[in-house]
């Protein structure tokens, strides 16, 4: 089993997406946005968190653009995995992988904390071991969370049960408080929570494990 | 040719830096402002000279890159 993390100037969540990878038994490799193919094999691409690019001109925008996103959009093509975490998420929009756009918070203000979310389905590779309706503990870390789409999307997204993750109460305006969703076919997540940084015992929050442990055991009986 | 893309938020999107620019001039005692919108100014310095063209090509950048059409809106103005 094989991951790929994506690496851009300004990531800054790749190691420890690496190492969640690690822990559910992937073998990882990073892999620097210049490149333009992703190394044979690869069962499952993260895209990390961070400021890549220094957020210029959107979140996510000049990174979705780079050489390797190609080979991403190419990898999701046939039918592979691939999860976008926070600046991840905010890449993954911007190469139209997933609908909708992630504006700055209601608040404004950057916000990092943990946040109680609902597991809102268990239809996927990354949610399929959680229990349907249970809670997970996930920290956030960012400004531009505020999830937003048109009235189609949004009726498209819960009528397909598209939508991976809610958060308990609103935290930065998003519609239908979404936290996370999934591709049509999905086996695309894009979330703004952090579960890589909720995935080890040392960091005092486990319930990110589950969902990388739910991705490998995908990969191994694919 | 100096050719400007001037983006902004669509109507009907919320703007919470707009909103909080709007509370902002409040304190600063400017009474009246109903409401603000903000965006960004791109100026490009192109080769071409022919004004089409360049109204074209600056058209397609905004698709491709420097708007994000789901939220934003854009105008390309010429010199």
């Amino acid at each position: 089993m094989k991951a790929a993390v994506l690496v851009f100037p300004g990531s800054n969540c790749d190691r420890g997406l690496a190492m969640a990878f690690k822990n559910a038994g992937f073998k990882v490799e990073m892999v620097w946005h210049k490149d333009a193919e992703l190394p044979a094999g690869v069962d499952i691409v993260g895209v990390p968190g961070g400021f890549s690019f220094g957020d210029y001109l959107r979140s996510g925008a000049i990174a979705a653009r780079s050489p390797i996103v190609g080979a991403l959009m190419a990898h999701v093509k046939k039918g592979g995995h691939a999860i976008g975490i926070c600046n991840g998420f905010q890449v993954l929009l911007e190469t139209g992988l997933l609908p909708g756009a992630l504006m700055r918070n209601a608040g404004i203000r950057f916000i990092c904390k943990s946040v109680e979310l609902e597991v809102a389905t268990t239809d996927s590779d990354f949610t399929r071991c959680y229990a349907h309706g249970s809670t997970a503990t996930f920290p956030i870390a960012h400004r531009d969370g505020n999830y937003q789409a048109t009235e189609e999307i949004r009726a498209a997204l819960s009528s397909e049960d598209r939508i991976a993750f809610r958060y308990k109460t609103d935290i930065n305006g998003s519609v239908d408080r979404i936290a996370g969703i999934l591709s049509e076919n999905r086996r695309v997540l894009g979330l703004m929570p952090h579960p890589e940084r909720a995935a080890d015992p040392v960091l005092g929050l486990t319930d990110g494990a589950v969902l990388f442990n739910a991705c490998s055991a995908a990969a191994a009986n694919a | 040719m100096k050719v400007r893309a001037v983006i902004k938020l669509k109507d009907g999107v919320l703007d919470p830096q707009g909103e909080a620019i709007r509370h902002a001039l409040g304190t600063l005692g400017f009474d009246g402002i109903e409401n603000v919108r903000q965006g960004k100014i791109i100026e490009l310095d192109l080769a071409e000279s022919d004004s089409q063209k360049a109204e074209a090509e600056v058209q397609q950048m905004c698709e491709a890159l420097l708007a994000n059409t789901v939220i934003e809106s854009y105008e390309v103005e010429l010199p």
